[in-house]
C-alpha cells in the first residue's frame, strides 16, 4: 500500500519547522511505524537527503523512547482499538493504503523540541531526582521476600509501576500536564512498605518540582489515560493529590529521617 | 506553611477550586430547594423569602462567604488556565480528543456564562435594576411583605427571561456534569471501583439541577403556577 506522510521537520532547537510531504511506496502490512520511518529514511539517505530524527530503543514497547503525533493522537493511540500501544508497538496492518498521517513532536514547554520528531525528555529525569526514590544504605541486596507485602497492594503498585515514561500523558493532555506520570512514580513507591519514610516528603517535592518545570494543571479530562500505553489509571492522579494534601506541614519532620540515615 | 502550599502549588489550587467548588453545589441545592417554595403558593415562597430576610447580620455573613468562595473559584480557575496555556507554547497543528467529554471541553465557556448569568440574576433579583416595575421592594403581599412570589410570575411570563434562564440553567449543568466529578477526583476521594459511578452520579446530579430550576420558568410558562 501507499502511504502519504506529513512530517514535521526542523533541524534544531532554535529551527521554526514546518510540515513536509513525503509517500512511500510498497508499504507491507507487517511493518511496524517504526520500520516505516526506517524505510523512508533509507530512501532519504540514498537521495542524499537529511534522515527524519525520531527517537527509539526497545521497539517492543518497554523502554518509553519511542513516541510522538500521529493524526493528532500521542503513539497513535486511535489506529489501536485494544488500546496501549507505543508507536513502535503499532503495525501498518492498522493502516489503509492511501492514508494520510500527519506525524508531529510532543509538544510541551517543558519538552522541547530537539530535532524532527525528537524532543527533550530529561524534564521527567529531574522529577524523578527530586524525590522519586527510596534511600536506602549501600551494600548487600537484601533477601527476597524479607518484607512480606500483601498481594493486592503488590499488584497495584506494580500497575503504577508499569510507567515507562514515554511522555504521551503531557503530549495528549490539553494543558500539558505531566500529573499522569507524576502520580504513577508517587503512587507505586508510595504503596510498598519501603516508600512509606519518604512518602510525605516525596509528594512534596515531586509536585513541586513538576510545578517548577512548567507543566500545567491537570483539568480531570483523562486523554492522558485514554493515550498511556501502560493503561496508567487516572485515579492515581487522585492518589497522588491525597498523598499531598495529607502531607502539608510535615517537611522538617522528614528533613529529619533524612539526616538520621 | 500549609496556607503557602495550598495557594501556590498546582495541586494546591486545584484543591481550592474544589473545595469552593463544593462549596458552590450545596449552595445550588440550598437555593433550589428554596425556589421550590414557588409550588406551595405565595404565602410559603413570601414567608421564606421574609424567614432569609429577617436573618440580619447573618444573612450578610453568608453573602459575604459566598462571595469570598464564588472569587477564589473563578480567581485560581483562571490563573490555572493561563498557566495551562502556557504550559504548551507552540499548539499541535493536528490535535484530536478521544475521552475528553464536550462538557470537560467547554469549562471556560460555561464557567463565563454562568458567571454572568449570575450578575444579570443579581440585579434582576436581588437589586431590582433589571425590571424594576416588578421588583419585590415595590410590590408588597397582603401580610405587607415583599411579594417575591409575584416578581418571580411576572418576570417569568416574559418567554425572553424564561428562556435565557433555561439556557442559563442548561451551561450550568453542562458545569457541573464536568465539575462534580472533577471535584472529588482532585480531593483524592475517586479510586477505580467508584469512579465510573462518580461520572454517572455527577451527569445525573447536573441533569437533576436543570430540571430542578428549569421547572419554575416552565410552570410559569405553561400557567401552572400563576
Ligand atoms: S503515565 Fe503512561 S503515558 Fe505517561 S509517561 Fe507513563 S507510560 Fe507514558
Ligand atoms: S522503542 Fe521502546 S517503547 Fe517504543
Amino acid at each position: 500500500m501507499k502511504i502519504t506522510l506529513y512530517i514535521w521537520r526542523q533541524s534544531g532547537p532554535n529551527d521554526e519547522g514546518k510540515f513536509v510531504r513525503y509517500d512511500v511506496e510498497k508499504v507491507s502490512p507487517h511493518w511496524s511505524f517504526l520500520e516505516l520511518l526506517d524505510v523512508l529514511n533509507n530512501q532519504l539517505i540514498e537521495k542524499g537527503e537529511e534522515p527524519v530524527a525520531f527517537e527509539h530503543d526497545c521497539r517492543e514497547g518497554i523502554c518509553g523512547s519511542c513516541g510522538f503525533m500521529i493524526n493528532g493522537v500521542a503513539h497513535g493511540r486511535q489506529y489501536a482499538p485494544e488500546g496501549r500501544t507505543t508507536v513502535c508497538q503499532l503495525h501498518m496492518f492498522r493502516f489503509k493504503d492511501g492514508d494520510e498521517l500527519y506525524l508531529e513532536p510532543f509538544r510541551a514547554k517543558a519538552f522541547p523540541v530537539l530535532k524532527d520528531l525528537m524532543v527533550d525528555r530529561s524534564a521527567f529525569d529531574k522529577i524523578i531526582e527530586a524525590g522519586g526514590y527510596i534511600t536506602v544504605h549501600a551494600g548487600n541486596a537484601p533477601d527476597g521476600n524479607t518484607i512480606l507485602i500483601q498481594k493486592d497492594i503488590a499488584n497495584e503498585a506494580m500497575n503504577a509501576a508499569e510507567c515507562i515514561g514515554c511522555g504521551a500523558c503531557v503530549a495528549s493532555c490539553k494543558n500539558a500536564s505531566a500529573m499522569l506520570f507524576v502520580s504513577a512514580k508517587i503512587s507505586h513507591l508510595g504503596l510498598l512498605p519501603q516508600g512509606q519514610p519518604e512518602r510525605k516528603r516525596r509528594a512534596q517535592r515531586m509536585i513541586a518540582k513538576m510545578d517548577e518545570l512548567g507543566f500545567g494543571n491537570c483539568t480531570n479530562q483523562y486523554e492522558c489515560e485514554a493515550v498511556c500505553p501502560k493503561g496508567i489509571r487516572k485515579d492515581f492522579i487522585g492518589r497522588m493529590n491525597r498523598d499531598f494534601l495529607f502531607s502539608v506541614n510535615t517537611e522538617t519532620e522528614s528533613k529529619d529521617f533524612v539526616g538520621a540515615i | 506553611m500549609i496556607v503557602k502550599r495550598l495557594f501556590t502549588t498546582s495541586v494546591g489550587r486545584k484543591t481550592i477550586v474544589a473545595i469552593t467548588g463544593i462549596l458552590l453545589i450545596l449552595f445550588i441545592i440550598a437555593h433550589m430547594l428554596g425556589n421550590w417554595n414557588m409550588f406551595l403558593g405565595p404565602d410559603a415562597m413570601n414567608s421564606y423569602a421574609q424567614a432569609l430576610h429577617d436573618l440580619g447580620g447573618l444573612l450578610w455573613v453568608a453573602r459575604i462567604g459566598l462571595l469570598v468562595v464564588f472569587v477564589l473559584h473563578v480567581f485560581f480557575t483562571i490563573q490555572l488556565n493561563i498557566e495551562n496555556k502556557m504550559a504548551r507554547p507552540v499548539p499541535y497543528y493536528k490535535k484530536e480528543y478521544i475521552k475528553a467529554s464536550l462538557s470537560s471541553r467547554t469549562m471556560v465557556l460555561s464557567g463565563l456564562v454562568v458567571f454572568s448569568f449570575v450578575v444579570y440574576h443579581l440585579l434582576h433579583y436581588t437589586f431590582g435594576v433589571i425590571q424594576p416595575e416588578t421588583y419585590k421592594g415595590n410590590l408588597t403581599d397582603s401580610m405587607g411583605r415583599p411579594d417575591v412570589y409575584s416578581m418571580v410570575i411576572f418576570s417569568f411570563r416574559n418567554p425572553l427571561i424564561s428562556l435565557s434562564y433555561i439556557i442559563a440553567m442548561l451551561l450550568l449543568a453542562m458545569h457541573l456534569d464536568h465539575a462534580f466529578q472533577s471535584a472529588f477526583q482532585t480531593l483524592g476521594f475517586a479510586n477505580k471501583r467508584n469512579f465510573p459511578k462518580l461520572i454517572q452520579f455527577s451527569r445525573a446530579f447536573a441533569i437533576f439541577v436543570f430540571l430542578g430550576y428549569s421547572v419554575i420558568p416552565l410552570s410559569v410558562l405553561l400557567g401552572i403556577i400563576n
